[in-house]
């Protein structure tokens, strides 16, 4: 049932702020909402009633560190769609190795 | 370019790709739960910006590009990839804001309101954003003139 709500949660969220992104112009300001706070508000509203506020803190400041992840990948993203004009869909996907290289590396400097 | 709303674009999306984007956004989330519950909160939270919804996002605005410079009669063009590369720095920029949410959260949340605290970081990220699109402007140093 939790995972249920977890689902429909996420999914209504993350579907509100690409609607609003989707509605939103020039395109550059629109690409803001790609790096919109979605994902994060479901999980650290359930998080919240599951586990308490320390926990969701916790999750919060690994937040940082990926949020610093998706900087890299998005800057790859750029470099390889405007400079060597790479077709969207494999250049974004490929890239989510950028992410996790940047993110589990960050992980790596916080357990330190 | 001033900032605006344009539904011509929201007609355009179809109905399966706004359930893609659901479906995904729900898998992603429980996804990040089940990390946080197997290997921690500290490994769960980096998925809190996991770019998951980035690359449908992505191609949907290079397929939408590229079908309107087909009806135009131009056939092969990189438009959309640039289109989709604009997307992808305003997503860089938000990357800033999107920290500072995580900041808000994980400084004040222990102390106070839950429920507040969550509105504020939201409130933060959201001026912030819009406060790193402006400054994409200005310059930071004086335009260089040639010396002579």
């Amino acid at each position: 049932m939790e995972l249920l709500v977890r689902f429909l949660l996420g999914g209504l969220i993350v579907s509100l702020f690409a609607v609003i992104s989707d509605g939103l112009r020039p395109k550059g300001f629109a690409g803001l909402f790609g790096a919109a706070p979605s994902v994060a508000l479901a999980t650290l509203t359930l998080t919240l009633l599951t586990d308490g506020k320390q926990y969701a803190a916790l999750e919060a400041r690994s937040m940082v560190a990926g949020a610093l992840a998706f900087l890299a990948y998005a800057l790859a993203c750029v470099y390889l769609l405007a400079k060597k004009h790479f077709r969207a869909a494999p250049t974004t996907v490929a890239m989510l190795f950028v992410w996790g290289i940047f993110a589990f590396g960050g992980w790596a400097l916080l357990s330190k | 370019m001033r900032i605006h709303v344009n539904l011509a674009s929201l007609k355009r999306t179809q109905w399966h790709e706004y359930l893609t984007r659901f479906l995904l956004g729900g898998a992603i989330t429980v996804a990040t739960g089940l990390i946080a519950k197997y290997f921690g909160p500290v490994v769960g939270g980096l998925f809190l910006a996991f770019p998951a919804i980035f690359p449908s996002g992505a191609t949907l605005i290079e397929k939408h590009e590229r079908d309107k410079k087909r009806r135009a009669g131009i056939p092969h063009t990189i438009r959309g990839r640039l289109a989709a590369a604009l997307d992808a720095r305003g997503a860089a920029m938000g990357t800033v804001a999107l920290a500072a949410f995580g900041v808000v959260v994980w400084r004040f949340l222990p102390l106070h309101n839950a429920a507040v605290i969550l509105a504020a970081a939201l409130a933060v990220w959201f001026v912030l954003a819009i406060f790193i699109w402006q400054a994409r402007k200005w310059r930071v140093l004086p335009p260089h003139k040639p010396e002579g």
